[in-house]
């Protein structure tokens, strides 16, 4: 059992998780005040020249510019708070909905039990992208509505998790100490045996919000995610997929590094967490 | 020449906090067929000792220093392959908890089998077979063959360390290490395990380390005791002197403080305090906290005195 | 038994049965307690005595609310408690607490020590925060824990210092009755001897009412007033402490004696082998049910289900064949 101190001194003694880290930041800060960092706001319609378009990278515009005469490096910018935005707004919602629903389910049992995990597994045998674009065809597209959807997919994991730590918690003596003091179920879900399930679900969200991100990402790439004026990387990626082979990658290939960058930072910190977080057994 | 010469372990942890010397310099020795009895409180590095014989210390511990003596050759020197033909084959062990010492999603023949199997290449899976229930009649599992199909969650905690016993005599070991086999086991059940033990470790010629904190348990069994403290011995010698004439206190402190059945006092002695951290531990003799006959002459680390054939680190004994 | 002595809990003819599956489709009954009868006196310790699997820790769970009772009634404060839960016990829950045997899980590794002990007083009394801080603080001195301890949590601690926290926690509502269950037996035997010597004073002190589960006959000479020998959901013997321990006549008594390890005594031959195992109270048998571990056995023990007898000075034993081995 390691506590805050101890844990941060941790993390920081592999090399590589705190690169992931510090490129993690670095990206995040881009994405939180892009107008600091950026040439210009690739949205603004009075900012673009058409004249500009298409041009490589040079002095000017450092990654080139897109058919409409965007600036690739500020559209980056732009794009990943998009990214971040769905995929930590999402995250957190999953997280809510998915813990709450799995702490009931664990110490319940009986039928609600059955009835959450059930839909559970229904919804796990489809594959996320398919569940995304049923709900976007029904509720429309929009960075609300695709928030909804990742949240939809991605509450199923915190849920199991959460529910798999109450079932083994629920038997201990604590938790059978708090009930014959006569706490009411409530207070023994949330006060007693919730602290002790924050551990494997910081875990679990470091990792799926990368996928979350990268759902969006896909999502956008196919056309149903956000919408033109707001692009995020995905939508970048696929605006230059369709003059790629043209000649022109710079507008594709540069928002898939950043992209990828990004993932692999977010991985690398979920990872280090993970490692961490283990109790390792003292003999 | 003795089955096993311990000549100054030291087996040590580099932790964060600091260096925890868990076994700090001990010595020791078995004879063929001899039981040796470890006793000491939780902490003392009893169980460090036991897997120091078969190199199960993992990081961040390692073994700095000293001699481990089987069979006429040092273990301490060997290589993991050399070692992983020793373990369950020449020396085998027996952990605490019969509930982890088994693999629950394996049915006990197949474990059972499978320990033979890996030290005797050529024999057939009949012969493990034949090999394997005559173990667990040995061992007294009832119904042993129809128990070959079971898993372990099926069995009673006596029952699960009968296995885990059986599969330790599986390959007719020359040295079996005990860590605390009866522990997790009623008072009723303890008995009849320590009773296999002591047979079975006779029968088959074997010597035995029974590691225990339960000195009492260890006066059942054993021929010679090594009892422990913050990873150093403090006294060591025969079974009959130390039980029935005790020298070092801790020794007769862990004596007094069992509970006696005809014995009107109202209160338990008791040791007063507990071991302390090896991280911090005391300047001079680490019992010295808790120990009544101690003065500023503990204030150094006791020497090494030779009594009638014992061991004993201790300034108040002459 | 004197008439001045005031009965605090009464269990009679509690059972528990659990239904437990067996193979795939087949649920059958598990009988964790028969018809258990016992009293407890207001001020005396009563030590429940059996092997793992003979229902004790069963019973105290029932007493605490934990698990209800099948049927049969347990009187607490002159109601009858045994089908009610922790909840709907109200106020009278504060007047029993537990114990529990493990130290390493009875306190919840997320919480402070300070947080733990406060629980109980935040939730049964209407102590402000001044009065819980001392009521806490003064009953840290009474289990020799030191006040530092409070702002830790418990994976600082060695199992017998969480022991003494665990008493603290079940003492601070100053209940009329608390149990314990197997409250040492995860201790080293000379932290055993520690906590026994305390929880002496402690009844000492307060005139604590326990009823002391454990499996292990030799620690409940010190503490007990009375002695109940437990074996597959029904007591075997009964009696007072004096009087256990100097003539036992139930069969498994003398068994569970003759087990314990003494340092003066060589290890029992044959005989300890054949002590045999507790069987699993699915499918009890019909006759007695320690027949067939009982070296005394015949036919009768076989066919009959053994009733208490009354060996006079309120000692009991259930086997007709007392008095001749």
């Amino acid at each position: 059992m390691k506590f805050k101190n101890e844990l941060l001194t941790e993390y920081f003694e592999d090399k590589l998780a705190v690169v992931g880290l510090v490129v993690f930041t670095i990206l995040a800060i881009f994405a939180i005040a892009p107008a600091l960092f950026s040439y210009q706001n690739p949205y603004d319609l009075t900012q673009l020249y058409l004249e500009n378009s298409f041009q490589a990278p040079n002095a000017n515009y450092w990654l080139g510019t897109d058919e409409q005469g965007r600036d690739i490096f500020s559209a980056i910018m732009y794009g990943l708070r998009v990214s971040l935005y769905v995929g930590f707004a999402s995250t957190i919602l999953s997280v809510i909905i998915g813990f709450t629903l799995g702490l009931i389910s664990g110490y319940y049992g009986g039928w609600v039990d059955t009835i959450i995990m059930r839909i559970a597994d229904i919804q796990l045998s489809f594959p996320a992208i398919l569940i995304a674009l049923i709900i976007m065809a029904l509720w429309g597209a929009g960075i609300g509505k695709i928030i909804i959807a990742i949240t939809i997919v991605n509450w199923v994991y915190y849920a199991r998790t959460a529910r798999g730590v109450v079932l083994s918690e629920k038997e201990k003596d604590y938790a059978q100490s708090a009930k014959a003091l006569g706490m009411s179920n409530f207070s023994i879900i949330f006060k007693e045996i919730m602290p002790n399930t924050t551990a494997p679900i910081i875990v679990i969200a470091t990792v799926r919000i990368a996928v979350a991100i990268i759902l969006e990402a896909t999502l956008s790439f196919l056309g149903l995610g956000v919408p033109i004026t707001e692009p995020s990387l995905g939508s970048l990626i696929a605006n230059g997929y369709q003059v790629l082979f043209s000649g022109y990658w710079w507008t594709s290939v540069f928002p898939g590094i950043i992209l990828m960058v990004l993932i692999i930072s977010i991985n690398l910190i979920g990872d280090r967490s993970r490692d961490i977080m283990n109790p390792r057994l003292k003999r | 020449m003795a089955l096993l010469e311990v000549n100054n372990l030291n087996t040590h942890f580099f932790t964060r906090g600091g260096v925890v010397k868990a076994v700090d310099g001990i010595s020791f020795s078995i004879e063929e067929g001899e039981i040796l009895g470890i006793v000491g409180e939780s902490g003392a590095g009893k169980s460090i000792t036991g897997f120091s014989m078969l190199g199960l210390i993992d990081k961040p511990g390692e073994i700095v220093s000293g001699e481990i003596i089987f069979n006429g050759e040092d273990l301490v020197k060997k290589s993991e392959e050399e070692l992983e033909k020793i373990r369950g084959n020449e020396i085998a062990m027996i952990f605490q908890d019969p509930q982890t010492s088994l693999n629950p999603v394996i049915n006990i023949g197949d474990q059972l089998m499978e320990a033979v199997l890996y030290h005797n290449k050529k024999a057939s899976k009949k012969d493990a077979y034949n090999v394997s229930v005559d173990i667990l009649n040995l061992v007294g599992l009832p119904a042993a063959e129809k128990r070959m199909k079971s898993y372990p969650h099926q069995l009673s905690g006596g029952m699960k360390q009968r296995v885990v016993i059986a599969m330790a005599l599986l390959n007719n070991p020359r040295l079996l290490i005990a860590d605390e086999p009866t522990t997790a086991l009623d008072v009723t059940i303890q008995a009849q395990i320590l009773y296999l033990m002591k047979k079975l470790s006779s029968d088959f010629g074997s010597s035995l380390i029974l590691i225990t904190h339960d000195i009492a348990v260890v006066s059942q069994l054993c021929d010679k005791i090594a009892v422990m403290y913050a990873g150093r011995i403090v006294e060591y010698g025969k079974k009959e002197d130390i039980i029935f004439d005790p020298k070092h206190p801790y020794t007769k402190g862990l004596i007094a403080c069992l509970p006696k059945l005809d014995d009107d006092k109202e209160r338990l002695y008791q040791i007063p305090g507990i071991m302390p951290s090896l991280l911090s531990l005391p300047e001079g003799c680490y019992f010295k906290d808790r120990c009544e006959f101690a003065d500023a002459e503990c204030d150094v680390y006791p020497q090494l005195q030779e009594i009638d054939g014992r061991r004993i680190f201790c300034h108040k004994v002459k | 038994m004197s008439q001045s002595e005031v009965k605090l809990l009464e269990v009679r003819d509690v059972e528990k049965i659990f239904s437990v599956k067996v193979g795939t489709f087949e649920k059958k009954d598990l009988h964790a307690l028969n018809k258990v009868n016992f009293d407890v006196f207001k001020g005396k310790t009563l030590s429940l005595v059996g092997e793992s699997g003979c229902g004790k820790t069963t019973v105290g769970k029932v007493i605490l609310g934990l698990y209800q009772a099948t049927k049969g009634s347990v009187l607490f404060q002159g109601k009858d408690i045994a089908q009610l839960s922790p909840v709907q016990r109200g106020s009278l829950q504060k007047d029993v607490q537990m114990i529990f045997q493990d130290p390493y899980s009875s306190l919840n590794p997320r919480k402070k020590i300070k947080t733990i002990l406060e629980q109980p007083l935040k939730i049964h009394t209407k102590m402000n925060k001044k009065e819980r801080l001392e009521t806490m603080l003064s009953l840290c001195d009474d289990v020799g824990i030191d006040h530092t301890y409070l702002e830790r949590y418990p994976h600082q601690f060695s199992g017998g210092q969480r022991q003494r926290i665990a008493i603290a926690r079940a003492m601070i509502l100053k209940p009329e009755l608390i149990l314990a269950d197997e409250p040492i037996s995860a201790l080293d035997v000379s932290i055993q001897a520690q906590i026994l010597n305390l929880m002496m004073d402690l009844k000492e002190k307060y005139k604590m009412t326990m009823l002391f589960i454990t499996h292990d006959i030799s620690v409940v000479k010190h503490l007990s007033d009375y002695v109940a020998v437990m074996y597959l959901g029904e007591i075997v013997e009964y009696a007072s402490k004096a009087e256990l321990f100097k003539s036992p006549q139930h069969p498994y008594t003398k068994m569970l004696f003759s087990t314990v390890p003494d340092i003066h005594t060589p290890l029992m031959t044959d005989s300890v082998l054949k002590t045999g195992e507790i069987q699993s109270p699915i499918d009890l048998p019909v006759g007695c049910f320690f027949a067939n571990r009982c070296p005394y056995k015949d036919e009768v023990c076989e066919k009959e289900h053994p009733l208490l007898t009354d060996l006079g000075d309120n000692h009991m034993a259930r086997c007709p064949k007392i008095g001749q081995f």
